[in-house]
């Protein structure tokens, strides 16, 4: 392989980063905020299902992207709503309801979804920050999706506000110790409720991200499992807002590496990379299991370390 | 220290609060917790709630505190009535409580954790400005805790010199304090609760503190109430009570059990033997040195050291929680590793500190707890899987009125009992067969006095039948009374052994500090 070839193979392997890497990204973050709170969802596949055929559906019917996305985010806080309230019931276990609001979410996707597999639905438009560069390649793998511009933003300040604000302390001592808030007069499932919803529109909005800008089209087959992959890459960041966007690129990185070869010619192996990102999520499951700083990061309310 | 900075600045007026309760009742189901309880806390004072386990006092203060809504009564605050519907409101009103469990957040820091408890806490925090404001309030303050670190990794007497902070903090005027001193070495106590009360004869605060030791009440407190099953049956002035009169009025007119007297028997052959016991953290330093030890059959070997040298994790150790980098143990000469099938065999039992964490399952009934050495075998059950509730219930039944553990049944969930019953559930069920080797840590934390003298002459009684006794204890009087031998650690390591009657106090002292 020459130099010329490796350069592009990286190139594409950052482009695809830069772009797989933003409903990692979404539903990371929105996983991270409820597992904040203390509660795990496991229903955020469906949700960023949901979330990518309201997101394609309202962006068909009004010609405004960004209204779609905005529609995603809706849909998902819904779904995060419906998983808040029944969590809230007694006796009611956060994992097996999850997995519940999963099946629910895709379903009703599919369901309201049937019609729009066909239309064309306007996209979102790339930010080209490449054109500095005479680099066709380089220019082409910087054509930045503005989504994940907020998705750094969003993360940047949740990091931000979990040391430096009310809500932000209040949240975590929500996760780490409900008798404590309690005590505090804090009512912990208003917060879980809360953290949950908001944790549900940013899952949705990352399904928007795959509707509307890559692949960019609204079909059954969208999400590989994204949203499942996402609940392994929190544990790997361990509860840390950027280090989930870090993780994020990783995996996005992980999914690149297949169709970047394959761009410079090389198929050997394809489905081998193309396995990649599942593959990392299993080492990083073994690392992790293991790891004590996982284990003292955890927040301790958490029905999976109780 | 004793002088108040802040005397200066406040105009001198009284701060401290005083309270009543009018006929507070609480029921939990069939179980009268509290029955017509009326207490009076002057402005300013120190006062002792006293009782049994189970007597109600967590549950008075806790209806205080709105944290549970009394079935009937009254609270008067500085005299005027006034309704508390949960912790927040008594905090508005100038109450301010530290349980019996820790309530700060584990994963804050102690700074983090005193801001937000604030009612007022700001939207978003300007840490510089309060940093700058802790320090103040620090300055202020007669002791410290360190604020930077997650509360996490805070020893137990810095968490509650935390919690008492935290209250100090929020400018609370009565502070109740549920068994405070439970997790702290004597002199950590005496500094705290002496702190406590310069603060009460400065009229800054009113102190409300349940405890089990007569020796701090006699030492801090002005003024003593005692409840005896959800009943208020008595109080006064301590300075016009003897800790006779005090202990009649806790347990009425129940017979203590005698104290079981220490058979004249000789220690019998070697029963258990730890053979240099290693054992660290991942990476980390070793916790466990090289421990040898031997425990004789009808022998109690004291275990003491002050708190952190290893002793919880000798014990982890014994009872299979942690494994071992090195070393054997041995039982009757057989190797022993700490499973199921070799406790069973070896007749092998235990009572590790914390018992509801590490000995029980909170959320199952009492009768399945007390089950849990013996549910898959006949009676209990057949072929080793098919379970049959009844004998389990029975068996919990009688055990349950032998050992007077206070549950309303045997279906109790074994977390609702209260903290002392639980320490009584467990040591039932490991007394209940035939035992060879007996572990205990700390049996008798946070115990009222009579269940203090039970439990401990139940020790007695399997020394004298000829167990071997290990018993790891932080309290040095305990160990003194119970042991035939002292071994002390210090640095994961049992750096002296003695016979019980040819060493005394200071010796064991200075071997416990690490000088020798
Ligand atoms: N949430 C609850 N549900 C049912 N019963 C309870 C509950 N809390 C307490 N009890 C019962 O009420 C009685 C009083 O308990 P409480 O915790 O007030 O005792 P205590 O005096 O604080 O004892 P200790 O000294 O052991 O802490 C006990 O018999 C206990 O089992
Ligand atoms: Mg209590």
């Amino acid at each position: 392989m020459s130099d010329n070839t490796l350069l592009i193979v990286l190139v594409a392997i950052l482009g695809g980063a830069l772009r797989v890497s933003t409903p990692f990204m979404f539903v990371a973050l929105g996983e991270c905020l409820t597992e904040k709170s203390g509660r795990v969802n496991l229903g955020l596949e469906g949700t960023l299902v949901l979330g990518a055929m309201s997101a394609y559906a309202t962006s068909y019917h009004t010609g405004s992207p960004w209204l779609g996305v905005f529609a995603a985010g809706v849909a998902g806080a819904a779904l995060g709503a419906m998983h808040g309230a029944i969590c809230r019931l007694p006796k009611v276990n956060d994992i097996a309801v999850g997995i519940a609001m999963m099946l629910f979410g895709t379903g009703l996707a599919f369901f309201f979804g049937k019609a729009y597999v066909q239309p064309t639905a306007p996209r979102l438009d790339s930010i080209p920050l490449g054109g500095w560069s005479d680099s066709p390649q380089l220019a082409q793998a910087l054509q930045i999706n503005p989504l994940i511009i907020v998705g750094l933003v969003v993360a940047f300040l949740m990091w931000w506000s979990f040391a430096n604000t009310r809500w932000g302390l209040i949240l975590r001592m929500s996760g780490d110790s409900a008798p404590s808030a309690l005590a505090m007069g804090v009512s912990v499932d208003l917060v879980r409720f809360l953290a949950t919803t908001a944790g549900g529109f940013l899952a949705g909005v990352g399904g928007a991200f795959l509707s509307l800008y890559y692949p960019g089209s609204w079909t059954q087959g969208l999400s590989s499992g994204q949203g499942l992959m996402a609940v392994a890459l929190v544990i790997f960041a361990r509860w840390n807002p950027l280090r989930c966007v870090a993780a994020a690129f990783l995996f996005g990185a992980a999914g690149a590496i297949g169709p970047a070869l394959q761009s410079v010619g090389i198929t050997q192996g394809y489905y081998f990379f193309n396995a990649a990102p599942y593959i990392l999520t299993l080492f990083i499951m073994i690392a992790s299991a293991g790891s004590k700083h996982a284990a003292r990061d955890v927040p301790g309310e958490l029905s999976i370390t109780k | 220290m004793s002088a108040n900075p802040s005397a200066s600045i406040d105009p001198p007026r009284q701060r401290a609060l005083s309270l009543e309760t009018i006929g507070m009742s609480k029921a939990f189901g069939a179980l009268q917790a509290l029955d017509d309880v009326s207490v009076k806390i002057e402005a300013g004072s120190f006062h002792a709630l006293l009782g049994e386990n189970g007597a109600g006092k967590s549950t008075l203060v806790k209806a205080i505190m709105g944290y549970y809504q009394a079935d009937r009564g009254q609270l008067l605050l500085d005299g005027r009535e006034t309704q508390i519907r949960n912790p927040r409101d008594a905090r508005a009103h100038g109450l301010g409580m530290v349980y019996q469990h820790f309530t700060l957040v584990p994963c804050l820091t102690g700074a983090e954790n005193l801001v937000i408890s604030r009612a007022d806490a700001p939207a978003i925090i300007d840490w510089a400005k309060e940093k700058r404001a802790l320090a103040a309030f620090l300055d202020r303050m007669p002791f410290r805790a360190p604020l930077d670190v997650p509360v996490a990794t805070l020893a137990a007497g810095e968490k509650q010199k935390l919690e008492i902070l935290k209250l100090l903090y929020l400018d609370q005027r009565l502070l109740i304090l549920d068994e405070p001193t439970s997790v702290l070495t004597p002199q950590e106590a005496d500094e705290i609760l002496g702190l406590l009360k310069g603060m009460t004869e400065r009229k800054e605060i009113s102190v409300l503190m349940i405890t089990h030791k007569f020796r701090e009440v006699t030492a801090f407190a002005d003024a003593v109430s005692v409840l005896r099953r959800g009943r208020h049956v008595g109080g006064g002035r301590v300075a016009e009570m003897s800790t006779d009169e005090m202990a009649r009025l806790m347990i009425g007119d129940t017979q203590i059990r005698e104290r079981a007297a220490r058979a004249g028997n000789e220690a019998g052959e070697t029963v258990l033997e730890l053979a240099g016991l290693t054992a660290g953290d991942d990476g980390g330093p070793l916790v466990l040195n090289a421990v040898n030890l031997k425990v004789r059959a009808g022998e109690i070997v004291g275990v003491a050291g002050v708190s952190g040298n290893g002793q919880s994790q000798l014990v982890e150790v014994l009872s299979g929680q942690r494994l071992l980098r090195d070393g054997r143990i041995f039982v009757r000469n057989q190797p022993f590793e700490p499973d199921r099938d070799s406790f069973y065999r070896l007749k092998v039992f235990g009572l590790p500190e914390e018992p509801l964490k590490n000995a029980a399952v909170p959320r199952m009934t009492v009768a399945e707890n007390m089950a849990f050495r013996s549910f898959d075998r006949p009676p209990n059950a057949t072929l080793g899987w098919w379970l049959s509730p009844g004998p389990m219930r029975a068996k919990a039944r009688e055990l349950i009125a032998r050992y007077r553990v206070k549950t309303q049944s045997t279906e109790t969930a074994i977390g609702d009992l209260s903290g002392g019953n639980v320490q009584r559930a467990i040591l039932a069920r490991e007394l209940s067969g035939d035992v060879d080797v007996l572990i205990v840590a700390n049996p008798c934390f946070g115990l009222d006095f009579a269940s203090v003298m039970e439990i401990r002459s139940q020790i007695m009684e399997q020394r004298n039948k000829g167990a071997a006794v290990l018993l790891v204890s932080e309290d040095l009087d305990e160990i003194l009374e119970l042991s035939d031998r002292v071994a002390v650690m210090s640095e994961g390591a049992v750096n002296y052994t003695s016979p019980t009657a040819l060493t005394d106090r200071a010796t064991i002292g200075k071997h416990m500090a690490g000088h020798a």
